[in-house]
């Protein structure tokens, strides 16, 4: 099984992603944002940071990178890929997620021990979780609102698109508390909390991040 | 871009410096004294160029040349024995120290202050503060860890406090969060007077394989001179403006910012690309770009060398193209690297560079003989032996005198303020305290860090040290604490020292760690002042002989002086870090208890010492008495039982005692996890000979409370009596009890002290 | 209700990473003609009526003092948008 993991000038938990993909027993394949090639990975993840500084909008440029014109019809076409932090704004910013990130609404980096409700254990990163479950992931970033049009954040509810959502207070003013979404098809899932941050016992707040990987495992052994 | 200023016709050089001794230099306006100007005349054997006079006043500034700090460094080489060497593999003197730390591995962190930058502009002086030492660490060959930043600011309450940390808080998360590097501890420290000074000091440890340490020289004729990174922009050369002003009259310039605006972007990408540069074995030698631009690296990397360097200046690239040579040469922007490259690695080296999209441009080369000749479109500006600016700078014997403050201060004891007399009394301190702006919760400040970037974070704030892993494999790494009280060292500079020295020991090795090596940020005010000069000299002797006695070497550090307002000095605040290694960090221990059961010793002996402890000066605004005694030998065994228990598995946490005593080690560890204890001090009191005040608000020093594992009660306390290490059993950790519960006397519940602790600084700064 | 606007340039000689990021990803989409791009702020500040010279000069005021900072920043336009009903 190989799960690409992308780094764009200005990633910074690429090695981490990579890490926690080897710790499911997975072959981490590390994809350069300059080439158009997906390497034929069967599953991809964008990882935090702030890619080419994060300067005009966050993953706004990045969007524009030759990887994403490889991987957004893939995306498109089934290839389970999760954003992380960083990651998710790019996914937003190429539209394979609906919304918007924008800056807390305290204004301020945080990084904190988040705790999550999982709303949908049935997308391809989230299989290995129970329904309604509570877990601990690390949230880092200045820019994690979450904001969309109410019709926007209907269609998400309905659909039960909603992956995650804060549990306690709000940390950044998401709308409807909202921390991960998926697609309609359940292949791409983006979210600002890190579980590539949550894998290894010694390190990081909780293990709580390993069932994301072992989820896609499992998709990527059942296509 | 206009030629016409561009060109050498009207720039200053070599020859016609020959021809013109008398014209006026504007020396004095560069703070060159007169007999530094003359000697500069007489190294060169004419009058300087402006681009040589330049250099050398930038170069001769105290920042760079240590000029009245540096005979005292004597006192480092002095104290270092043999055994002390073993483990050190560059020492003081390289952009920063680099120690091994076994498997192969070699360490390397360095502490440096960007005090007087973080005031004028918070945000970009601490910014910039953080991107400068993490090009120091880079450029010894090493990928950087994480960073720290002891930050001390003036009265929590002053308005200008409410501009100055906010900015200086955004500014380390905003460049070293957007590095991708874990910020994992530091301090923050408030007294009225930092009020016009305050400390903004940064930290970078970085890692590295033994054999893959590059140091910073040009050695090798006809290897390349290349110069990386960002574009040179007029960033921090108010100062010589006044230069091209003096020698320019039309087209000059325009107005020169002070300040340096620092991209974390580009320092990131540079991060990776000098990584990628190491692998490929194609620097031979390289140089970060801080503090005096090209001016230093050019010097020191020749200096270094064993050869001359030549270096066309007119290829620079430059954001601003009104740029004269001299401001080019002084430059301080930001994300820049020079290195020196064998000819036959050069393509490869810019292949690299170029996958990075890093500019990378062939300056010169290394030459035969001693000088350093920098040219402007084809004419010589520049003719220097490399020493004479880089090494052989001024040297000051400042006069020293022990400052008459001193005996009043000594006079005026702690003995005479009010202290509790009953349980309530106490309560109310141990509230008060835990509220107050020292001990207070600092995540308003750490929470804007990323802890976890990188996923080799084993321990960060608030816990006593910070501790990485290193080796991925095998879980090596290494645990770094910061510590100062500047109360202290302004009762007593070398106590004060130590004390400093002896709390960042003793907080490595609670974390389980083995302490190995010291940096230090030595802030004073102005070297100017026999008092300062005193304390200085002082702290500089206490830090040196306290390594000694421990063990462990100095390996580098940073001198900050002129921290003060007017005649009032900042109190002398030697900050000092001390670095340990550990053989998997995955089993670091925690400053807070969580199993139910386990057994709290307190270790070592408490005496009746709140001299300028928190104590006295948060309740009571008081600054008198001595600090507590300095015992090397009880921190040494102390930190021995605490390694020992650690690696054997007898001790689940450990926290020490320091700031606020006993009363705030208990609540803070109490806090860590939410987890309460029942707490019995009858017996230490007994034994000590003191009443329950003080032993939980002395600042003694050698103590630790621990939490051991019953099953491991006996081979604890026999380890301690078999080694003579004094130890008490003072509690239990019991999650049936709410908080603190001081049996017989007082208890505290877990929201009182939450409440106290949590609320001061969101008080201030907001949500 | 009537607007003054304030648009804030980072200083000339003051380095904008900003700008440098948006002018670097240009060229990719095609946009070849930009030798640079520098990014700026805008603050909309509403009155109640017309915005009259008072307004305009205590806008200046308010410019120079909370909304540039004059280490690095200049304000480079304060004016009236007119009403905006």
């Amino acid at each position: 099984m190989k799960i690409g993991v992308v780094t764009f000038p200005g990633s910074l938990d690429d090695r981490d992603a990579v890490r926690a993909v080897g710790a499911v027993g997975a072959e981490a394949v590390p994809l350069w944002h300059g080439d158009a090639d997906l390497r034929a990975v069967d599953a991809v993840v964008l990882p935090g940071g702030f890619s080419y500084g994060d300067y005009l909008r966050c993953g706004a440029i990045a969007r524009f990178s030759p990887v994403m014109e490889a991987l957004v019809p893939a995306a498109r076409g089934g290839l389970p890929v999760l954003g992380i932090c960083n990651g998710f704004q790019v996914l937003c910013e190429s539209h394979l997620l609906p919304g918007a990130l924008i800056r807390n609404d305290h204004r301020k980096f945080s990084c904190l021990d988040q705790r999550l409700v999982v709303e949908n254990a049935a997308t391809a990163w989230t299989s290995q979780f129970e329904q309604g479950q509570e877990i601990t992931i690390v949230l880092k970033n200045g820019e994690g609102g979450f904001v969309a049009d109410d019709r926007t954040l209907d269609e998400l509810e309905g659909e039960g698109r909603v992956v995650f959502r804060y549990a306690g207070d709000n940390p950044n003013g998401s709308y409807r508390a909202i921390a991960g979404i998926t697609n309609e098809r359940g292949n791409v899932v983006g979210l600002m909390p890190h579980p590539e941050h949550c894998v290894e016992p010694g390190y990081g707040p909780s293990l709580d991040g390993l069932p994301f990987f072992t989820s896609v495992l499992q998709a990527m052994a059942q296509a | 871009m206009d030629e016409v200023t561009r060109s050498a016709a009207h720039v200053d050089t070599v020859s016609r410096a020959a021809q013109s001794p008398d014209v006026e230099q504007p020396w004095l306006e560069l703070g060159l004294k007169s007999d530094e100007y003359e000697r500069i005349r007489e190294i060169l054997g004419r009058r300087p160029t402006s681009a040589e006079l330049a250099m050398y006043s930038v170069m001769w500034s105290e920042h760079c040349s240590y000029k009245s700090s540096k005979v005292h460094f004597s006192l480092w080489g002095e104290n270092t024995t043999d055994e002390m060497r073993e483990r050190l593999l560059v020492g003081i003197g390289e952009n920063a120290g680099v120690v091994d730390i076994g498997d192969g591995w070699a360490v390397t962190f360095k502490a440096e202050s960007h005090n007087h930058p973080s005031y004028v502009e918070p945000y970009q002086g601490a910014a910039t503060g953080v991107g400068g030492i993490v090009r120091d660490i880079m450029s010894m060959g090493a990928r950087p860890l994480a960073v720290m930043d002891p930050l001390r600011f003036g009265n929590l309450n002053h308005p200008d406090t409410l501009r100055v940390l906010p900015g200086v808080v955004a500014g380390v998360g905003g460049y070293g969060n957007c590095l991708g590097l874990p910020n994992i501890g530091g301090e923050v420290v408030f007294d009225d007077c930092y009020q016009g000074n305050p400390l903004v000091n940064a930290l970078c440890v970085g890692a590295m394989r033994v054999e893959d340490i590059h140091l910073a020289k040009a050695s090798g004729v006809g290897n390349k001179v290349v110069l990386f990174g960002a574009k040179t922009g007029g960033d921090g050369i108010g100062g010589v403006s006044v230069l091209a002003s003096e020698t320019f009259d039309e087209g000059g310039p325009t107005k020169r910012p002070a300040v340096q605006v620092g991209d974390p972007f580009a320092e990131k990408v540079l991060i990776e690309c000098c990584l990628d540069l190491y692998a490929a074995h194609v620097v031979d030698g390289i140089q970060d770009l801080g503090g005096a631009g090209l001016s230093c690296a050019t010097s020191e990397l020749a200096s270094n060398g064993d050869g001359g360097m030549r270096v066309e200046l007119d290829r620079v690239p430059l954001r601003d193209a009104s740029l004269r040579p001299e401001e080019i040469l002084m430059s301080e922007s930001q994300e820049r690297m020079m290195a020196v490259v064998e000819p036959s690695r050069l393509g490869q080296f810019l292949e690299i560079t170029d996958r990075w999209d890093v500019e990378a441009t062939v300056l010169g080369e290394v030459t035969d003989g001693d000088h350093l000749v920098i040219t402007w479109h084809g004419e010589v500006i520049v003719d220097v032996p490399p020493r004479s600016v880089a090494h052989e700078g001024p040297t000051y014997h400042r006069p020293l005198e022990r400052p008459a403050y001193l005996d009043v201060l000594h006079d005026s004891t702690p003995d005479s303020l009010p202290r509790p007399a009953d349980a309530e009394g106490l309560k109310a301190d141990l509230l008060s305290l835990l509220a107050s702006p020292n001990l207070c919760d600092k995540s308003w400040v750490t929470d804007q860090y990323d802890r976890y970037v990188q996923g080799n974070t084993a321990l960060a704030m608030p816990d006593d040290a910070g501790v990485v892993r290193v080796d991925e494999q095998t879980g090596r790494g290494v645990a770094i604490s910061t510590d100062c009280n500047g109360r202290f060292a302004k009762l007593d500079p070398y106590a004060g020292a130590q004390l400093a020295l002896a709390e960042a020991y003793r907080n490595v090795a609670t974390a389980g760690a083995v302490p190995l090596a010291v940096t230090d940020c030595l802030n004073f005010g102005s070297p100017e002042d026999p008092g300062v000069m005193w304390q200085f000299r002082e702290a500089v002797r206490g830090i040196a002989e306290g390594c000694r006695h421990l063990g462990i070497p100095v390996t580098g550090g940073n001198v900050s002086f002129y921290n003060q307002t007017g005649d009032t000095a900042i109190h002398p605040t030697p900050v000092v870090g001390v670095l340990g290694v550990m053989d998997d960090v995955a089993r670091r221990t925690p400053s807070g208890w969580k199993a139910p059961g386990q057994v709290i010793y307190l270790l070592g002996r408490t005496r009746d010492e709140l001299g300028g402890g928190e104590w006295a000066h948060a309740l009571h605004g008081h600054l008198g008495g001595r600090p507590p005694r300095v015992d090397l030998d009880a921190e040494r065994l102390l930190a021995d039982i605490l390694v020992n228990a650690s690696r054997d598995g007898l001790v689940d946490a450990a926290h020490d005692l320091s700031d606020g005593g006993l009363a705030i080690a208990l609540a803070e560890a109490t806090l860590r996890y939410g987890v309460g204890a029942r707490i019995w001090l009858d017996a230490v009191c007994e034994r000590d000979r003191i009443d329950l005040f003080t032993a939980l608000f002395s600042e003694s020093a050698a103590r630790a409370v621990v939490a051991v594992p019953r099953s491991e009660e006996v081979r604890f306390t026999d380890m301690c009596t078999a080694r003579g290490q004094v130890h008490a059993r003072i509690g239990v950790v019991d999650d049936e009890t709410d908080g603190l519960d001081l049996q017989g006397q007082l208890t505290v519940t877990l929201a009182e002290l939450r409440d106290a602790h949590t609320g001061t600084l969101p008080a201030v700064f907001g949500r | 209700m009537g607007n003054v606007v304030i648009d804030v340039m980072l200083k000339p000689e003051i380095l904008d990473p900003q700008g440098q990021a948006v002018g670097g990803v240009l060229p990719r989409l095609g946009f070849e003609q930009f030798t640079e791009v520098r990014q700026g702020k805008r603050f909309v500040l509403t009155v109640d009526g017309d915005v009259t010279q008072e307004h305009l000069s205590a806008a200046r005021q308010a410019a120079e003092k909370l909304l540039s900072n004059p280490v690095i920043e200049d304000v480079v336009s304060v004016r009236a948008e007119g009403s905006a009903q």
